[in-house]
């Protein structure tokens, strides 16, 4: 296994109290794999991924291991983890337009950022051109400045970047987010090429759109309210999915060749619960229309079939 | 780039025309004349029929006869013929002189206070900027140096190291027993009654820079290409650098706007420690009511603050590309 979360919690500092923005995640990501990780606002999947590699205040870690490639992360220890930022671990940020230090010419810039982590530049020149003709940015933008890009080369650009030094996990945070839906499957697409040609080992793409894992991810891993709901081969998730939100969430898509004005899209009635005092038992009750006495317990994350893991005392008591 | 300088010189000639304008203008609204109060001075004669006579001639000879827009057209070319008239203050020295005088005490005493208190309020704001001991103690500090007058923390030093210490001079730019020249004995003494003035105008600017660098530092350590460059494992060194870098920015956008304040600044402490700048000068020309010397003093204040902004919009295309590459477009 390439990747292995154990356990792993993080709450939000405030002034009232801690946010339990992500509790008890439990997974693993197998060489090769691309992990979707999708879940609606709020429900801690951006906390996942940033707490692979960088926590940042007011993010404070409370329990759990990670393991990388058998190797555990520091992550509670900002200054140790440095060690393993960028080589090992990487981050295509959700910002990718601010991303980069306006006033330096981009060359410039992996330049200095390269020789502070003590790679020589001129060694990965090479390298560096030959990833800027994959994503067909011409070699000239290490001669320019940021504001001389547009959005989707800056996208591109940051790609290239945080997967120089062929980390063995990339997470990519919500990169499609601000692009238009051509540019977007481009840059889907990208991932899978980084994956293919082995720059990347694993990668973990939060987002909330969907329909974009179908494409790239092998697999798909649903959060609801800080807490993970449901993992399974891209598949299963879309075609069977067995955790009640998982069920709502697929069904309240779009699907081609339907006409909504005819067949009114269902959502999810109801709000997500606030995190600065989580109800106890499943997060999801109050919504679930199958909910029953049990969902007053906090459901385990269990495999109820080969790769497939659910948190749903429902879905335990028909496998039992 | 050419079309951005043009642009640039236009708009700093059509502020020089302005500016010249109302400063030729606001001295003759003031009550009085500065032909009566100079006969009054001198007080030659006694006789009413002499004195109409007396002033009937020098009104002839400074032009002050003449309809105002008769005047307001000679004051131009005169201007441009490099004449700015007699000073009937210190009659008969031309204003040129007046002003060659002062002019040096003004360039000592402003420029190593705006540049010094620019460079080391930068320097210890953003050294605050990251930590908290300093931060509480450096940044109430500066809000106070920041928001004093002037004039105040000049009487204040004066009281202080003048007369309580009896440390340093509180009058004049060298002591009166000396004599202008270049001689280690009066160097020394320039300085010793340079450092008080200095000190004022340099410790409130000080505050000042220093409390806007500390918050730029702390907005631009939160700025995103700084989380990413986190992310990435860089060295905390390298993201100060960038983070200083993009902060100074600003700064140097402050020091232009902030010039004429400065310069105002400066004024008042030339006052208070009667320094023989353009400020002290300007007091006396405006208690005697010297049309030419008030309107020299204020020609040089508006080429000082306009040539110190051009100049500082010329650094800005040199430190931040934004700039330079917006002026190919239309903003240009």
């Amino acid at each position: 296994m390439a990747l292995k979360v154990e356990n792993l919690t993080v709450y939000y500092q405030t002034l009232r109290g801690d946010v339990h923005a992500l509790e008890h995640a439990t997974f693993q990501i197998a060489d090769g794999e691309i992990m979707g990780l999708a879940g609606e606002s709020g429900c801690g999947k951006t906390t996942l991924g940033h707490s692979l590699i960088v926590l940042f205040p007011p993010m404070k870690y409370i329990a759990g291991k990670v393991l990388l490639d058998g190797e555990e992360l520091p992550i509670w220890d900002s200054e140790r983890m440095n060690a393993y930022r960028f080589r090992k671990v990487s981050l295509i940020p959700q910002y990718a337009m601010n991303a980069m230090n306006p006033i330096r010419k981009i060359g410039k810039m992996i330049q200095e950022l390269l020789e502070s982590r003590g790679v020589d530049y001129r060694e990965v020149l090479p390298e560096l051109k030959r990833r800027l003709d994959l994503v067909s940015l011409s070699h000239e933008v290490l001669n320019m400045y940021p504001i001389e890009l547009s959005g989707g080369m800056k996208q591109r650009m940051v790609m290239v970047i945080s997967s120089l030094l062929n980390p063995s996990l990339l997470i990519a945070d919500e990169i499609t987010s601000a692009l238009d839906v051509a540019t977007q499957k481009a840059v889907a697409e990208m991932l899978v090429e980084f994956r293919d040609c082995q720059f990347v080992n694993t990668m973990i793409v939060v987002t909330h759109d969907i329909s974009i894992l179908y494409q790239i991810a092998d697999s798909i891993l649903i959060m609801y309210a800080g807490v993970l709901a449901e993992k399974a081969p891209t598949q299963s998730i879309i075609e069977s999915p067995r955790h009640p939100y998982t069920r709502m969430l697929i069904s309240s898509l779009p699907e081609v060749g339907v006409r909504h004005a005819d067949k009114r899209l269902s959502g999810i009635p109801g709000n997500p619960p606030l995190l600065l005092n989580p109800p106890t038992g499943c997060r999801f009750r109050d919504r679930c229309p199958l909910a029953y006495e049990r969902c007053l317990e906090e459901p385990p994350f269990l495999e109820i079939e080969k790769d497939h893991y659910v948190a749903c005392w429902k879905e335990f008591e028909s496998h039992a | 780039m050419r079309r951005y300088l043009t642009r640039k010189i236009l708009i700093y000639t059509l502020t020089f025309f302005l500016a010249v304008t109302i400063d030729w203008l606001i001295p003759r609204f003031m009550p009085g004349d500065p032909i009566r109060n100079m006969l009054a001075r001198v007080s030659v004669a006694s006789n009413a029929s002499a004195i109409q006579m007396m002033y009937d001639y020098y009104a002839r000879l400074f032009g002050l006869d003449l309809p105002l827009w008769q005047q307001y057209l000679n004051f131009w070319k005169a201007l441009f013929q490099g004449n700015l008239g007699i000073s009937t203050y210190l009659f008969p020295t031309p204003v040129i002189e007046v002003l060659k005088r002062a002019v040096p005490y003004d360039a000592f005493l402003l420029i190593p206070s705006i540049l010094l208190a620019w460079y080391a309020g930068n320097n210890f704001g953003a050294i605050a900027a990251r930590s908290k001991r300093l931060d509480n103690f450096i940044l109430p500090l500066s809000y106070v140096l920041t928001a004093t007058p002037y004039m105040w923390l000049g009487i204040l030093l004066a009281w202080f190291f003048g007369i309580v210490l009896g440390l340093f001079p509180i009058a004049g730019a060298y002591s009166f027993s000396l004599r202008p020249t270049w001689s280690w004995t009066f160097v020394l003494d320039l300085l010793h009654h340079w450092f008080l003035p200095f000190a004022s105008l340099f410790i409130i600017d000080f505050g000042g820079w220093a409390i806007g660098m500390r918050n730029m530092i702390i907005y631009e350590l939160e700025a995103e290409y700084s989380r990413y460059l986190t992310a990435l494992g860089a060295p905390q060194r390298l993201i100060r650098r960038y983070a200083f870098n993009n902060a100074i920015l600003p700064q140097i956008t402050g020091l232009a706007l902030r010039l004429g304040v400065i310069v105002a600044g400066a004024l008042v402490t030339e006052v208070v420690f009667s320094y023989p700048g353009i400020g002290y000068l300007l007091l006396a020309a405006i208690q005697n009511q010297d049309y030419f010397l008030i309107q020299g003093c204020f020609l040089f204040i508006i080429l000082g603050v306009l040539i110190a902004n051009f100049v500082i919009d010329l650094v800005y295309i040199v430190v931040d590309p934004r700039t330079r590459r917006g002026m190919v477009g239309e903003s240009a």
